[in-house]
């Protein structure tokens, strides 16, 4: 079954008639041509398809588009405002070129998405699995950094980079 | 490609009429189970009835005469359950439980309600093209002779040894949490204790819900030991992994003695199997290594394992008594 769903991909209002069964992710890639969430595992292992869905970072192969009808999307490529054609970059996008927190650059949207959303959630007190005082307001130390970002698997294994950007991005 | 209607009704009252109409509908909360399911052709609804945007999204205080307590609505996100300042100062076990499950973005989609009905990782259940009791009827267990590492240990049956996978019902099944349920008859309340089910000859059926039963809320009591407890979980990675077991454990000491002791384990039943034998070993004697590991082997007297699971029930004492002695160092901590 088709259903007409609305969406705000990166500043800009879409509509799409999609299957009741296509995902998110499929939506922005097969339909809409927003290229920047990859489909890694597909089956919400790995953070490839991350984006940020109103303002909070989200899978997009383990969400139906029929069931986000309306809702506010941001890519890696909407980061910096302005679009794919933005001439200035996101500070977690600045960070992981400073830190080469990249090798293929397949995870990366995911990445970048996540840490955005990771740095959100800190300044919002959020605790993680090693806040030690879950009352406290956490410091984003290394650990902290690593639990965090752990939905997002890189295989290339540029870890050393992704934990230095993300905690470049955490002091900006 | 068989077709799939979608629905999302204005009100809990019009998603159980929807269900309870349509033979093959189920309700669809976050997605990150029943999405994938959909992809790996474990589920086959006709139509899904999308709950999500249903109002169920408040964390309230309660006081329903036989004391206080936190209802949580089946929409509440595991992520705001867990950064909740009630739930982190009240109750610490269900924001470690939950901090401990899945990731990030995981935790942002996944609803209370969706959370605590998700059904089993056994990979030979995931995977259609194996046999499996719990996906088709009859067909068998793969997991028996299979691969074993997750399998239960306690109240396993010779047709099933999936085990539940929820950090979270562990922890609120320690709790004496209450499941606020929408059905055809109206509304009730099901002890979680009594939600999910032992295997037995019809592993297909996870809990005692009907089909159009709605979970709008659970209702975590605020009485008693809640406040000293935590949850540890074993697992084979540091982080994002399924539990091989897991202890949700509260405790109240008074001069040295166990007056509340709440004890639930993740990882080796069908069910959030809480330790109630344990308990009742504990309560009236003073904490001690010895005295956790014995009531410990007192729960697991009917445990059975196999070559591959047989390091849970060791697992288990150590993990218990581990957790029940730090939460006894850090009310020693805070009574000085
Ligand atoms: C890679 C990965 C790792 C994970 N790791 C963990 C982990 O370590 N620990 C852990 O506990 N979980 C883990 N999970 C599972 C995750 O927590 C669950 O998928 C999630 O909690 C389900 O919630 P949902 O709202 O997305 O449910 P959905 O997928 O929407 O629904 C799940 C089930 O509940 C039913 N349902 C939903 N809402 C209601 C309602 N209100 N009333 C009645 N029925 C309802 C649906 O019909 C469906 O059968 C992991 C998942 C993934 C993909
Ligand atoms: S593609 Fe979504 S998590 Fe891997
Ligand atoms: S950079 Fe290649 S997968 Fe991460």
């Amino acid at each position: 079954m088709d259903e007409t769903i609305r969406l705000t991909v990166d500043g800009a209002e879409r509509t799409v008639e999609v299957d009741t069964r296509t995902t998110l992710l499929d939506a922005l890639r097969e339909r809409l041509e927003v290229t920047a969430p990859k489909k890694g595992c597909d089956h919400g292992q790995c953070g490839s398809c991350t984006v940020l869905l109103n303002g909070r970072r989200h899978l997009t192969c383990l969400a139906l588009a029929v069931a986000h009808d309306g809702a506010e999307i941001t890519t890696a490529d909407g980061l910096a405002g302005g679009g794919p054609s933005a001439d200035r970059l996101h500070p977690v996008q600045q960070a992981f070129l400073d830190h080469d927190g990249y090798q293929c650059g397949y995870c990366t949207p995911g990445q970048v998405c996540s840490a955005v959303g990771v740095l959100d959630e800190v300044k919002n007190g959020h605790p993680s699995h090693v806040t030690a005082d879950l009352e406290g307001d956490p410091d984003l130390t290394d650990d902290e950094i690593r639990e965090r970002m752990s939905g997002n698997l890189c295989r290339c294994g540029a870890y050393p980079g992704i934990l230095a950007a993300v905690r470049q991005a955490a002091g900006a | 490609m068989r077709t799939l209607e979608y629905l999302r009704p204005a009100t809990p009252a019009d998603a159980v009429r929807a269900v309870a109409e349509h033979p093959g509908a189920r309700y669809l909360g976050g997605g990150t189970n029943l999405v994938d399911h959909l992809k790996l052709g474990i589920a086959a609804p006709e139509l899904l009835v999308d709950v999500s945007r249903l109002p169920l999204d408040e964390v309230e205080t309660y006081d329903d005469g036989s004391g206080a307590g936190l209802r949580v609505g089946a929409n509440v996100r595991n992520s705001d359950l867990a950064a909740h300042p009630l739930v982190r100062s009240e109750l610490p076990l269900v924001a470690r439980a939950l901090l401990a499950g899945a990731s990030g973005q995981i935790r942002n989609q996944a609803t209370t309600g969706g959370n605590l009905l998700q059904r089993t990782r056994c990979v030979y259940f995931q995977d259609p093209t194996t046999p499996c009791n719990k996906r088709e009827p009859g067909s068998g267990c793969s997991a028996i002779e299979g691969y074993g590492r997750y399998n239960a240990i306690l109240g396993a049956s010779p047709d099933c040894v999936a085990t539940h996978p929820s950090d979270l019902a562990v922890a609120l099944v320690a709790l004496d949490t209450t499941v606020v349920v929408l059905g055809a008859d109206g509304e009730r309340r099901v002890p979680l204790e009594e939600l999910h089910r032992l295997p037995a000859d019809d592993p297909s059926r996870d809990t005692r819900l009907a089909p159009e039963d709605l979970v709008t809320a659970v209702e975590i009591p605020l009485a008693g030991a809640t406040k000293l407890s935590t949850y540890r979980k074993v697992r084979d990675r540091a982080s994002y992994a399924f539990a091989l077991v897991s202890v949700a454990a509260a405790l109240h000491l008074t001069e040295g003695i166990v007056t509340d002791v709440r004890i639930a384990w993740g990882g080796v039943a069908h069910v959030p199997w809480r330790a109630r034998r344990a308990e009742a070993a504990l309560i009236g004697h003073a904490l001690t290594e010895q005295a956790i590991r014995e009531a410990v082997g007192d729960e697991l007297r009917h445990a059975e394992t196999s070559e591959q699971n047989a390091y849970k029930p060791p697992m288990l004492r150590r993990t218990t008594a581990h957790t029940l002695l730090q939460l006894a160092a850090q009310s020693r901590e805070e009574s000085r």
